[in-house]
This record gives C-alpha cells, structure tokens and sequence, in this order.
C-alpha cells in the first residue's frame, strides 16, 4: 500500500495537502490497523495528496496527561510540535479522536497551531467538494448504530459528520437510548484502556454494548480505534459474534466503495 | 409603644440581612483562597450563557418532570419576592398592603391573584418533589453520600417552603377587608371557609402571626442558605457566567510544567546553573492540587454551587458499573473540606493552622479518582455547568508527579510513551509496518 512519508516528500521538494496522523492504535494495535489501511483506501479513491510522519510519529501525550503525568505530555507534545512545525504542516487528519482533541484543543498553547480534522469530518469534506462518492447499494438495508467517542463528541461537540456518513451508505441508522451529548462512553478514556477497571459490579463496555444491542443491530460503527476495541470486546463477552460486527465508519465506506 | 412592631420589624430585618451579608463574605473569602483563573474575557459570550442556564434554565428542562417542576418553584420564588418587598415597606412604615393603594386595586388584584396562584403550584410542587425524594425509588437521591444531613438538608428546604407558601396563602385567607373586597383571592377564598367559627379579631391575630411567622421565616431560610446545599439560587448565576468556555475535551496545559519542559529540552541550559538570585529559597510551585488550596477559585465556586442534584452521577459510566467514583461526592468532598479550612481560618484569627488533613485522602480517595473515564458526561449533564473532572485531573496530577502514585500499569503505559513513544511496547521502528501488512 502506497503511503508516503513527510520526509519522502521533502526529499521530492514536496508539500502534501494533508498529513494523515496515525496514532499509536492506528499503528501498532492490529484491529486499529485495519482502520488506517480502511482509510487511506479512501485518501488514494478520492486522489488526496497526503503523507504520514511514519517513524517520526509519536504518542500525542493525550493517555499521559489524562493519567496526570503533564510533565510527559508536554514532551510529546514540544517534540511532535518541532516535528510538525519542521515540516510546515498546517492540516492534519486522524481516526483517533484522542489525537483529535489533543492536537485540535491542546497543542496550540505550546507551539503547535494545525487545521486538525477527525476523519468523518475529512471524508465529509470530500464528499461536499466532488471528490469521493459512497456507493449506498452495497450495505443496503443493514440496521446500524452509531457509538459516539466521547473525545469527539461531548469533548468537541462533533455529532453529525459520522451519522451524515453513515446516512449515505443507504443503511438504516437506528439511535441507542443514550446518544450524541448523553452518549456512554465505552471505558476506554481517560487512559482507562491502560488498566483494569476499579472495583465494581459492570464493565463499562458491556454496559454500552447493551445500549447498543438493544437496538438490534447488524453493524454497531464507531469513529475511534479505543471504542473499537470496547465494543469488539463487549460484543465477544455477550457471544453476539455471530449478528454483531464492529467496525469503524471508515471501514464501512472502504468496504461500500469495495476498496 | 405603638411603634414597637416597626422597630421590632426593623432590628429583625436588619439582623437577618446583617448575618447573611456577614456568611456571604466568608464564602467569598473562602472561594477566593483558590488560585487566580482568567475569566475575565468573552464577556457577551458569559453573559449568553448565563442568560440561558441560569435564568432560562435551558439545561434543567432537559429532564422534562425534575425540570419543569423546577421551573413552576424558581419562577414561584422569583416572582413572590416582589410580595416580600410589600411586606417590607408594610413592616418598617406599619402600613398595611401598601401596594394596593399606590398600584390600584385591579393591577393590585392581577398581582396578588397571580401569586396565589404560583404559590399553589409552588406547593404541589414541593410536594412532588418530597415525594420523589422520599417515596420515589429514585436511585440518584438514594446513593451513599446523599445519607444523613445532605437527605435532611434536602427534606429542610422543601418543608421551609411548604410553611412559607401556606403562611402566604393562610394569611391572605384570614384578612377580612382583603377577602370582603374579594379580588385577588382566586386560592385563598377557599381557605376562608376553614376559619369560619372565628371572630374578626381571632381572624385578625391569625392573620398577623402568619404575617409575621413569614417575613421571620423568610429571613431565617436567607441564612439557612449559606449552610446549605441551597445556594445554588444564587450561585447558579456566577457559577454559569465564569463557566470554562473552550472545548470540553480541552484540559489545561499547566504552565509551570511548560517552564520546565522548555528548560529540560534547551540544549543550551546549564543543569548546574544557580537560581536566580532572591530565589534562592523560593518552594518550587507544586503540580497539581492535593487540597482545596490548590484549586482555581472556580472549582471552589462549583462546589458552594452544587445543590446534590446528583445528574452528573446518574450519568457517569463509572457510577453506573458500581465504581466508588460519584462526581457529586467530588463536589460535596470540595466544599466541605473548604468549610473545615474556612473554620480552621476563623479559629485562628484570620490564618489557616495545619489541621494534618487534606482533600486528599481525608475526602476523596485514589481509587475514586483512578475511575474516572474523563468523560465529560458529567460536565455535560451538571444544570449550572460545574466541571468535576477538572478537580479530578487536578488530583491525578498531584498523585502521579508529587507522589508518583500511579497505578501500576498506568506508570507501564507511561514508560512506554517515554522509551518508544507508544502506550505499549513496541519499537519505534516498526511505527509504519500497518501501511504493508494486509
């Protein structure tokens, strides 16, 4: 798969329109991968010119500074700024609302003032301006349910770019009980998904797997790779394997376009 | 001696304003012993908010029941008080519904009609909601920090008001000239009927001991205000007008900790170099808050402005799976823990003696604070926009850089960020593999 780094790019004297932020997930964690292949299938589709920082990419900070060690955060942070800022990077997409938010809200204050777009958002773009068409035939008729990220959604108040993706895959969207701004978060924020849970009768993401369960559906779709994960793994704890698949959106457009 | 009530009046009056003006500067003594936070600008944008949270109640409405009797009992408390100034003037000149005659008697009918009427609702409203409280299986009014004197708090305020609005109502029911004119009675011409054996000067002393039980009382619920979870009627509007105004998702980059990160990564810092001169003996800042001390006087504000309601608990994901974390008790922890401080303050002639306790530990506990999810659901949720999670950040910054109290896979997840710049441990290197694999 073709995905060009910053540095390639310099080397050709080149300036990408977009650099694809991958996160750690993105990166390393195998179900997350499949994410970042889903959605650069899509970048190349729609001709976007975009690099990735690849071996010059590091964590945001973002799981640090929510486990309190602010201290390691603005290294990350200070080191991924000097990186960026070398290259002149001004617009940056990611699947990760973690990133999102920690490069969108938290970056400026020390240095680092990008145009920071959440894939949806991205996708959505080129939808508006002509450059990528979902075909609504191939998932016709599934039931799906969308599981807002809280770091997208509660964190940036960023609710209707995935749902309006989901519409145009001609699939049925149906709303959990709790959504959008009242939306349970799937227990992996605030570096929860580092550790064991703190004593208690539930985990979270079976809870919400219950939410979404109930509303029947064939695909549960989520814009984040940790929610992925707790979803997925909720899925496995009630045996629903079988009926229930959980995939990012990007998937499902890279899946409807047959990418 | 026919002046004795006026003046009893006035002392009376003047000593429940005095008391309360008195516990209001303590309250904002003790906020103000929070660090400096800048909220000083967007000021139209504050005021919008304000404008709709506090007095539009946009947020309340949301539970539709809670938020609309909510509604009928701010709306009833707001417009009564226009009452209680007649009952003011009355009291210090020793006139008697001195509105009726400078408003004329069909305005004078519309208005006080008008506030039988809110009273009424008033009353079937606090009804309903001691019902809710008490009878009702509501789960948030049932959790573990709402035992005791917070429940009895809550029961106190809706008795104070149940008295209230039927000392309003008896009185009117019991003033012979106000019923014989028979405009605006439209609740109290019902109650008339109850008193009908008694002579007029019976009638008479009923109707001046509900008058005077009433002003007294509403004096006295002034001050029980302050040692209640009731002063969210007040702080509501400052609490919503210096509210954080960025992102949710947004946490603060603390700026002693930039200072420091600039000087680690500065390849031309001496590491041995002397502080500066006068410095010499400075403490360094501490990271995080351990204590109330520690906290911005906003989050001290938010905590004098909860009222328990406990919405940011019925929809926290930890609470929901049975976790100790509620971030209502957060805010209960905070103020309390400040009223200690602030009387430890008072004890002491005006200076804070070590009392060996702190909101850490003392209040709130690590695994509470290792719960949270960062959410935001309680942000979210809270009808006057308090921020739990920022006091909960704050505390986890103190355990893990002052104390580096992490738990233990956390501070595995954190050396990995530091040694391959990933939660887990994988080799830098490897960092584009994904872009070949399929």
């Amino acid at each position: 798969m073709m995905v060009p780094t910053m540095a390639d790019m310099m080397a050709q004297g080149k300036q990408p329109e977009v650099l694809f932020w991958v996160g750690a997930a993105g990166s390393y964690d195998d179900r997350a991968k499949k994410i970042s292949r889903a959605f650069v299938k899509i970048l190349h589709q729609a001709k976007v010119d975009f690099a990735v920082l690849g071996t010059e990419e590091s964590s945001t900070g973002d799981a640090a500074k929510r486990a309190g060690n602010e201290f390691l955060f603005q290294m990350q942070a200070m080191m991924n700024i000097e990186v960026l800022n070398g290259y002149e990077v001004k617009k940056i997409v990611t699947c990760d609302p973690h990133s999102f938010n920690t490069l969108k809200n938290e970056y400026p204050g020390l240095g680092g003032k990008y145009e920071v777009f959440h894939h949806t958002q991205f996708i959505q773009n080129l939808i508006k301006e002509g450059r990528l068409k979902i075909d609504d035939t191939t998932l016709k008729g599934k039931r799906v349910t969308f599981h807002d990220p809280c770091y997208l959604g509660r964190a940036n108040d960023v609710y209707e770019s995935p749902r309006e993706l989901i519409k145009r895959l001609g699939v049925n969207l149906t709303e959990m009980k709790r959504n959008k701004s009242t939306a349970l978060c799937c227990g992996a924020g605030g570096a929860q998904m580092f550790k064991d849970a703190e004593k208690g009768d539930k985990e979270i993401n079976v809870l919400r797997t219950e939410d979404a369960l109930e509303t029947k559906p064939n695909i549960i779709a989520t814009g984040c790779p940790y929610c992925n994960t707790m979803m997925t793994d909720g899925i496995k704890f009630k045996e629903k394997e079988a009926e229930v698949v959980v995939k990012d959106i990007a998937e499902l457009i890279a899946e409807a376009n047959k990418l | 001696m026919q002046y004795l009530p006026n003046i009893i009046f006035a002392l009376a009056l003047a000593f429940g304003l005095g008391f309360f003006v008195m516990n209001i500067r303590k309250l904002i003594r003790n906020i103000n012993l929070g660090k400096d936070v800048n909220r000083k600008d967007k000021k139209p944008e504050r005021l919008k908010n304000m404008i709709k949270i506090a007095l539009g109640q946009s947020k309340m409405v949301k539970r539709p029941l809670s938020g609309f009797l909510h509604i009928i009992v701010y709306v009833g408390f707001i417009i009564i008080n226009i009452e209680v100034l007649e009952i003011i003037i009355d009291g210090l000149f020793g006139s008697h519904r001195i509105f009726q005659e400078v408003l004329g008697d069909g305005f004078y009918a519309f208005l006080i009609g008008f506030f039988e009427i809110l009273a009424a609702l008033v009353f079937v409203a606090v009804v309903i909601f001691w019902l809710r409280r008490n009878v009702s299986n509501i789960k948030r009014f049932l959790s573990k920090e709402m035992k005791g004197w917070p429940k009895k708090d809550g029961n106190n305020i809706l008795y104070f008001e149940m008295v209230l609005m039927t000392l309003f109502l008896v009185m009117n029911a019991t003033d012979v000239h106000f019923q014989q004119a028979g405009i605006g009675n439209p609740i109290s011409q019902f109650i008339t009927p109850l008193f009908d054996g008694f002579s007029a000067e019976g009638l008479h002393t009923i109707e001046r001991t509900c008058w005077w039980i009433h002003i007294l009382g509403i004096l006295v619920f002034l001050n029980y205000l302050y040692y209640s979870k009731h002063l969210h009627i007040l702080l509501a509007f400052p609490n919503t007008y210096f509210a954080n105004l960025n992102a949710k998702g947004q946490f603060t980059n603390l700026d002693s900790v930039t200072t420091e990160v600039k000087l680690m990564m500065d390849p031309d810092a001496d590491p041995y170099a002397a502080p500066p001169e006068g410095e010499e003996e400075a403490i360094p800042e501490k990271f995080g808050a351990s204590d109330v001390a520690d906290l911005s006087w906003v989050q001290l504000m938010n905590a004098y402005t909860c009222t328990e309601c406990g919405r940011c608990t019925s929809v926290c994901p930890a609470n929901l799976t049975g976790k100790e974390l509620s971030p209502r008790k957060i805010m209960m922890d905070t103020r309390d823990r400040l009223e200690e401080v602030g009387r430890n303050i008072d004890a002491n002639k005006g200076v804070f003696v070590d009392d060996g306790k702190q909101l850490l530990n003392d209040y709130i506990s690590p695994e509470e604070l290792w719960a949270c999810t960062s959410c935001n659901a309680c942000v979210e949720e809270c009808p006057v926009n308090i921020d739990p999670l920022s006091i909960i950040m704050d505390m986890r910054r103190y355990l893990v850089m002052e104390e580096s109290a992490a738990p233990q896979e956390l501070n595995m997840m954190m050396t990995n960020i530091e040694n391959n710049g990933a939660p887990w441990q994988y080799n830098q290197q490897d960092r584009l593999n994904w872009a070949n694999e399929e």
